[in-house]
């Protein structure tokens, strides 16, 4: 089948406002009787929950933490985007949007693109507004610095906290509607269904965290706000709590789930230092504004104190391959750098798994005072984990699962193919295409939250009658069925291996064959050992405990069942993309110096794919993009 | 990876089904630990330990693993977080502990936060407090340019040592009258700070210490363990400030 985005048409610039006005709108004495879910309280959700109880509708918003205010967008570090063109570098709404385009390797919808860079403006004032402290100059005016991908300084900052600072003031947003009444908050709630009523999203069902009782939920609409996926590579950057299960559920229901090999490596994170390791901790990419990248020139130098490694015998890759960008390449491009040198035998630290991010030279030219205003917390974080001094010793850094482009497919309205059903955020596919660049995904977060729902949920409800909030329809009482058999099920098997190490295998498989750099063989591979991987699940796993009770290792089977399905997704779709764009590298299609060779003959669409059972293939549904504005052209950094 | 030495930890950990049950102290060894272990890792063996036996794993609240959510919360040895300088718990190190050490380990003990399951406690309480107004009561759209206010740095820098609060609860933890007087002292001064918040100031402050009254936290007896136990190093001077506040909104 052809999907249609139903993007509207006529020059870009004017796309958004148009589709604004043709909306279907509904009159404000009407909205109390529509009901909203949102799920997941982050950038996206917390904003779409807030601006829609603002509106008047009433919202339940669920989280899986204690707190909606702990959500993963929280520990974002860098900066937010917006084309506010404040420095008077030639930045422009035009230029982000392009930048985008070409950052993401042209594999996202332009008219999404372009809205997204719209609205970046917006989402500034609105969070100055709410009271976030914002970096400001002694004249008090707003402060920029640059982000990977870009060659304007556009990117927002509030320390090395940017996400915990948007987050908060969603939250504050959020909360001032909890109080006013609008918005009913659900903590420790974990989404375990979609119901679907005649074809139409019209709840939930949840099991509460606290006292194991299978809920359900019903509404005229549900938001999900449920985050990335990369989780599934075991040890990511992500929370632990992070997971594919509530859009993995959608899925089952019949959500097309998009574009799933898109996989962000984020190259700048701390390098693993052991097996028993349970995450991996990101540092900013806003560090190689001023940190150089290198590896030692001479396989034999690995092994040495980085001081005695002389200048000469130093190779900064980045600048050497890229040197208009240098050290600000793209993510993709800059993490599979890093991997070429350490396949070469010249990385560092344990196992050679890494290289120097270095700040001699900065310090040397701006001082430590500087450095420390810029970075502090991050040099701290790193001493915290690493033991070692960043200001005296260059960092060690090595590539890791950072953020999924892909997601459920959505519409220009954000809405998926099953109606009401509504994706936000980096739950969604929609505006990266295969490769984001840094300091867009809280844009995108809030863009969706604040500035896009509130609109197209309405155009969407205007067309349905109110449902209520009962949840006496069978489909709500085989949702909550099915739901607590399985929590059952998992909790009868009474194997003899933990869930973390079914996890850490499936990363394991995940990130050896479907990681950094993929090929017909490791794909073919990891789809015949996942599903025997899914199948000793299913015999062997131990989950002590019962479902009556608060049970971590129980929240934690369901993830992993649910990451164990989708992971053969991932590597089918990786497999069925004969072609390397942004974050997937297949290693069959590479130009002679190792850049990724996109086919655009082939390959210029978005692959939707639904689920059939665990026991059948999926069906591949395409998006077919044009691209009207921004020329497909190879993607340079050089 | 393999060539660190190990150490072998007793814990001493606070077991309680639920809010209900009395709880009490149970006693663990876990081995085989090295120093690049964080504290958490460390659970994580002896929870791994105790599924393979059988035994009901211990529950703790813990989530980004890097010290920004707030999630973790856990007093080791008499101190929440464990008592590192600006270290939440999951960012302590098992480098800082020896072989054979004895570790003690409780949930957050206060009134205002009920357990819900061994370390882990119901914080909603701190969410009631920002519900009472932390917050600029700004609606989404319609907003002037972020230049339209200048803001000096030094008020930006100041409002962000406040903001930058993660709404642990360690500050309650610490205190010996539970007092969320930090955690809400915080909320007043960032917003204090700025312009954007001076306009509903006085209902801010006293509405947000009276929730904190309502929820059962206790007053400041100026111990400062507060400030010890935060895991962000904000300063009591956001105490003092919302107390300014409050007297200012009387008037």
């Amino acid at each position: 089948m052809i999907l249609d985005g139903k993007c509207p048409t006529g020059p870009i610039e004017q796309t958004w406002d148009k589709h604004r006005f043709d909306l279907k709108l509904v009159n404000p004495a009407n909205k109390r009787k529509y009901n909203v879910i949102v799920v997941g309280t982050g950038l996206a959700g917390g904003a779409a929950a807030a601006s829609l109880g603002e509106l008047g509708y009433n919202v339940q918003a669920f989280c899986y933490q204690d707190s909606p205010r702990r959500a993963h967008s929280i520990a974002a570090q860098g900066g937010i985007n917006a084309a506010k063109n404040y420095p008077n570098d030639g930045d422009s709404i035009y230029r982000l949007f392009y930048d985008t385009i070409k950052g993401g390797d042209f594999r996202a919808r332009e008219a999404d693109v372009w809205r997204l860079a719209q609205v970046s403006n917006n989402i500034i004032d609105q969070c100055v507004a709410q009271g976030v402290p914002f970096a400001r100059d002694y004249a008090g005016y707003l402060d920029n610095r640059s982000f990977g991908g870009a060659q304007v300084s556009r990117t927002f900052f509030a320390r090395g906290q940017t996400g915990q600072q948007l987050l908060l003031g969603a939250y504050s947003a959020l909360s001032r509607q909890i109080k006013a009444g609008t918005v009913k908050m659900y903590n420790r709630r974990e989404m375990l269904d979609l119901v679907v009523v005649d074809g139409v999203a019209k709840g939930i069902t949840c099991r509460n965290l606290v006292t194991g009782e299978i809920e359900s939920y019903a509404a005229d609409a549900v938001c999900l706000c449920t985050g990335g996926y990369v989780n599934v590579f075991y040890l990511s950057t992500n929370a632990m709590g992070c997971s594919v299960t509530a859009n993995w559920k959608a899925a089952k229901k019949g959500a097309y789930f998009a574009n799933p090999c898109y996989t962000q490596i984020h190259p700048t994170c701390i390098p693993q230092a052991g097996d028993y390791q349970s995450k991996l901790t990101l540092m900013s990419e806003s560090l190689r504004n001023d940190g150089r990248c290198w590896v030692p020139k001479k396989k034999e130098d690995c092994g040495k104190h980085p001081s005695e490694i002389p200048d000469a015998d130093r190779d900064y890759y980045l600048e050497r391959k890229y040197p208009s960008f240098g050290n600000l390449a793209p993510r993709d491009i800059a993490s599979r750098a890093a991997k070429e040198q350490c396949d070469d035998g010249r990385g560092v630290g344990p196992g050679g798994r890494g290289v120097y991010l270095d700040f001699g030279d900065s310090i040397k030219r701006l001082g430590a005072d500087t450095i420390k205003e810029r970075y502090g917390n991050l040099f701290e974080m790193y001493e915290k984990i690493t033991d070692e001094n960043g200001y005296k010793r260059p960092m060690r850094m090595y590539p890791a699962p950072h953020y999924s482009m892909g997601g459920l497919w959505v519409d220009y309205n954000l809405m998926s193919n099953i109606p009401g059903l509504f994706v936000l955020g980096e739950a969604n596919f929609s505006v990266h295409g295969a490769n984001r660049l840094g300091a867009s995904a809280l844009m995108q977060g809030l863009a969706d939250g604040y500035f896009v729902i509130p609109y197209t949920i309405g155009g969407y409800l205007a067309t349905v009658k109110p449902y209520g909030t009962a949840t006496d329809h069978a489909e709500f009482k085989k949702s909550a069925e099915d739901v607590a058999a399985e929590q059952n099920k998992l909790l009868s098997i009474n194997g003899k291996k933990t869930v973390f190490e079914f996890m850490r295998e499936l990363g394991g498989l995940m990130w050896e064959n479907c990681g950094m750099a993929r090929s017909k063989e490791s794909l073919e591979e990891n789809l015949k050992k996942i599903p025997a991987l899914r199948e000793e699940f299913w015999q062997n796993v131990k989950v002590t405990g019962s479902g009556a009770e608060f049970n971590q290792q129980l929240e934690n089977a369901g993830r992993t069942a649910d990451f164990l399905e989708f992971g053969e997704l991932l590597c089918r779709d990786a497999l069925h993309r004969e072609e390397s764009c942004g974050g997937h590298f297949r290693v069959e299609h590479q130009y002679d110096d190792g850049e990724a060779m996109r086919n655009d003959a082939d390959f210029c669409y978005v692959g939707a794919w639904e689920y059939k059972g665990n026991d059948k293939e999926p069906e591949l549904h395409k998006e077919p993009l044009k691209f009207d504005n921004v020329h497909l052209a190879v993607r340079s950094y050089k | 990876m393999s060539d660190h030495k190990t150490m072998t930890i007793n814990l001493v950990v606070w077991r309680q089904k639920n809010a209900n049950d009395p709880g009490k102290f149970e006693n663990y060894t876990v081995k085989g630990i090295t120093e690049h272990h964080s504290f958490l890792e460390m659970l994580d063996v002896l929870n791994e330990d105790l599924i393979k036996t059988g035994k009901l794993p211990v529950s703790f609240d813990h989530d980004c693993r890097e010290g920004i959510c707030g999630m973790c919360s856990q007093v080791v040895n008499g101190a929440p977080h464990g008592g590192q300088e600006r270290t939440t718990v999951c960012q302590l190190h098992m480098r800082n502990f020896h072989d054979g050490d004895t570790i003690y380990i409780e949930p957050w003990r206060a009134t205002a936060f009920p357990i819900v399951s061994d370390l882990v406690v119901d914080r909603t309480a701190l969410d009631t407090i920002i519900q009472a107004g932390g917050y600029v009561s700004c609606h989404t759209g319609g907003i002037a340019d972020g230049n339209a206010i200048l803001i000096p740095k030094p008020a930006a820098d100041e409002a962000m040592d406040a903001a930058e609060c993660i709404g642990c609860g360690a500050c309650v933890a610490g205190c010996p009258n539970s007092a969320a007087m930090l955690f809400t002292g915080a909320k007043v001064s960032q917003l204090a700070l700025l312009p954007q918040g001076k306009a509903e100031a006085k209902a801010r402050v006293k509405n947000m210490v009276e929730a904190m009254k309502e929820c059962g936290f206790g007053n400041c007896t100026n111990h400062y363990e507060c400030q010890a136990s935060c895991p962000k190093g904000i300063n009591v001077k956001f105490i003092a400030r919302m107390n300014r506040e409050y007297i200012k909104a009387q008037f």
